[in-house]
């Protein structure tokens, strides 16, 4: 499956981002990152811890801001991208907050850009039913499991309905069987919605077999080591991950990041 | 497509958790037995009632037996177990329903009952009062930390001057400003419950995850948004917290403001009354304490029950 060459959707440009200030020691997280991502695109930012995946994810949902470069989204900087509300987020911790039932946490969003009560419900009737959680709506957070109080948070990602859906490690505090279970649920759903995805892992199977491309890091400083793209067909489930091909691109993935270890640290290849 | 027909087998059969380890199966109902719960605090009250009386009683007749000696020894018991002392609990009891005194019908309790709501509705103003100026202060310092800085050690040192020393004073301004005295000892009573409320407010407001923050910022939530939908009910379990404690403060201030006020309608004025003619009747101080007491446990009772009534889901976590 491949996607159209049309305009991006999300275009990071030369970007950098240094921590620290003062005297103190400059951290370069990330350094001269170049990469766009178009419509409907799965991609996956894969490396390992320190190579500054999440903080390029803030970067893109604005919950930090550049050293140098820019971002734009939809063809706007990144700020102006939050404020028109282009971005649900997913983050390794559920953040569901304890004191609203699974249904009202889904409807927070909502809340906030003023939708009128019915719209709100409505919209949240629908979201539980896409993440399967109908029966839990009037539950609270605590009373879920780990799997179930992501999939809330998925829903509620996606209840006004963004351009984007940024995803960091939101599948790392799982066990493996509930995680690979996310993961089937993730792509029903993005084949559902067609939502934009860019989702952080450390996980190179996971990237594998969730993205359309892949955009492997490597640390100290961040950047992209390479980019290799994922054709393995759609829709994916228990057979991909027998598919040789699957064994092949994992393969690969591990290759590059192997090379980036040990070869000479030489420039990143971007897109 | 072996691959699709597998697919949709796993979507068909997906309605829930199957696959979930440890997950639920159904939605969990509410839990039962809140009624239950209440008749088993309330018999434990009155378990602890019942071995308060026989440890009284008890230590009375073993006084009595004894001299007040360790027997053997020329060691006294650190209280005297006489009659002026302590007096029986049947006698306090007794005492309550008897007039108050001579030439007046007056029960004891009707004139005790009514001294404790007029003491009670100077404590709840100073407690309503003193919450506000509280939850103000705490979520001030919470978006200043330089506020914070500069006037927490304030807020601190006023609590550490002693109450007695401030009561005179905001009765002498109060005084200057022709407020009705019940007003001063208002101020007084409110002056126990900020602390409390302004230290668990700020704790409160800034108890949010890092993450929890940065969700309502990706919805480009303002200011107020945040306040409201997070920090605010994020903070209430601490606020009830402080509020608790700030109930019988609030009442302690509020006996206290009476007694350098002149008010003698509230239960401070009879409490010093029956501490004077302490040995006319010495049962009656002891009513009269109790009812004192009764006051602060009513009050907290109260605010319990309003914070069931605000945090049902934190509270059934908590317990």
């Amino acid at each position: 499956m491949s996607v159209s060459a049309s305009a991006p959707v999300i275009a990071i440009q030369g970007v950098s981002k240094a921590f620290g200030h003062g005297s103190g020691p400059r951290v370069v997280a990330l350094e001269n990152i170049n990469l766009d991502i178009v419509a409907g695109e799965f991609v996956a930012l894969l490396g390992p811890s320190g190579c500054g995946k999440s903080t390029l994810l803030r970067l893109i949902g604005d919950l930090t801001t550049p050293t140098s470069g820019q971002v734009l989204v939809n063809g706007k900087p990144a700020p102006q991208a939050r404020r028109d509300r282009d971005y649900g987020m997913v983050f390794q911790q559920a953040t569901l907050y304890d004191w609203r039932s699974v249904s009202q946490n889904v409807q927070l969003p909502l809340e906030i850009m003023r939708y009128p009560r019915a719209q709100r419900e409505a919209r949240a009737r629908e979201m539980l039913q896409l993440v399967k959680l109908t029966d839990f709506a009037n539950t609270y957070p605590w009373q879920l499991s780990g799997g179930m109080q992501q999939r809330v948070a998925i829903a509620r990602a996606l209840s006004f309905a963004p351009s984007l859906l940024l995803m960091d490690e939101p599948f790392g505090a799982l066990d493996e069987m509930t995680r690979e279970h996310m993961q089937l649920e993730l792509l029903n759903i993005w084949g559902q919605t067609r939502t934009t995805v860019v989702f952080v892992t450390h996980s190179i199977p996971e990237a594998v077999f969730l993205a359309s491309r892949v955009v492997v890091m490597s640390a100290r400083p961040g950047r992209v080591a390479g980019i290799i793209d994922v054709d393995l067909p759609r829709p994916r489930g228990f057979d991909t991950r027998e598919d040789p091909r699957f064994f092949q691109k994992i393969t690969e993935v591990r290759e590059l990041l192997r090379h980036e270890e040990t070869g000479p640290a030489g420039a990143g290849a971007t897109a | 497509m072996r691959a699709r027909e597998r697919l949709a087998r796993l979507m068909a059969h997906a309605p829930a958790v199957e696959l979930e380890a440890g997950g639920l199966t159904t939605p969990p109902t509410r839990r039962p037995g809140a009624a239950a719960q209440t008749v088993r605090k309330v018999f434990a009250f009155l378990l602890v009632l019942v071995v308060f009386a026989a440890a009284w009683e008890g230590y009375k007749l073993l006084g009595a037996a004894l001299h007040d000696r360790l027997p053997g020894t020329d060691f006294k018991l650190p209280i005297r177990s006489d009659d002026k002392s302590m007096p029986h609990l049947w006698n306090m009891v007794a005492a309550l329903f008897r007039p108050a005194q001579r030439g007046n019908p007056d029960l004891l309790v009707s004139l005790l009952l009514r001294a404790a709501w007029f003491t009670w509705q100077e404590a709840a103003a100073g407690f309503l009062f003193g919450s506000l100026v509280g939850f103000g202060l705490g979520a001030l310092f919470s978006r200043s930390a330089l506020l914070e800085r500069g006037l927490m050690p304030y807020v601190v040192a006023s609590q550490t001057v002693p109450l007695l020393a401030i009561a005179p004073m905001i009765i002498i301004w109060g005084g200057r400003l022709n407020w009705p005295a019940a007003w001063a000892v208002t101020i007084i009573s409110a002056y126990l419950t900020f602390f409390p409320v302004t230290i668990n407010t700020l704790r409160g407001l800034r108890s949010p995850a890092p993450s929890a923050v940065e969700l309502m910022r990706s919805y480009a939530a303002s200011d107020g948004q945040i306040l409201w939908k997070l920090r605010v009910p994020a903070a209430l379990p601490y606020i009830f917290t402080a509020l608790r404690v700030s109930a019988t403060a609030s009442v302690i201030g509020a006996i206290v403001g009476e007694l350098p006020s002149g008010i003698g309608d509230g239960l401070g004025r009879a409490l010093l009354t029956y501490s004077y003619f302490y040995t006319n009747g010495p049962e009656k101080l002891f009513a009269a304490i109790i009812v004192a007491a009764l006051v602060g446990l009513v009050f907290v009772a109260l605010v319990s029950g309003v914070e069931r009534l605000v945090v049902p889901a934190e509270r059934r976590r908590n317990e």
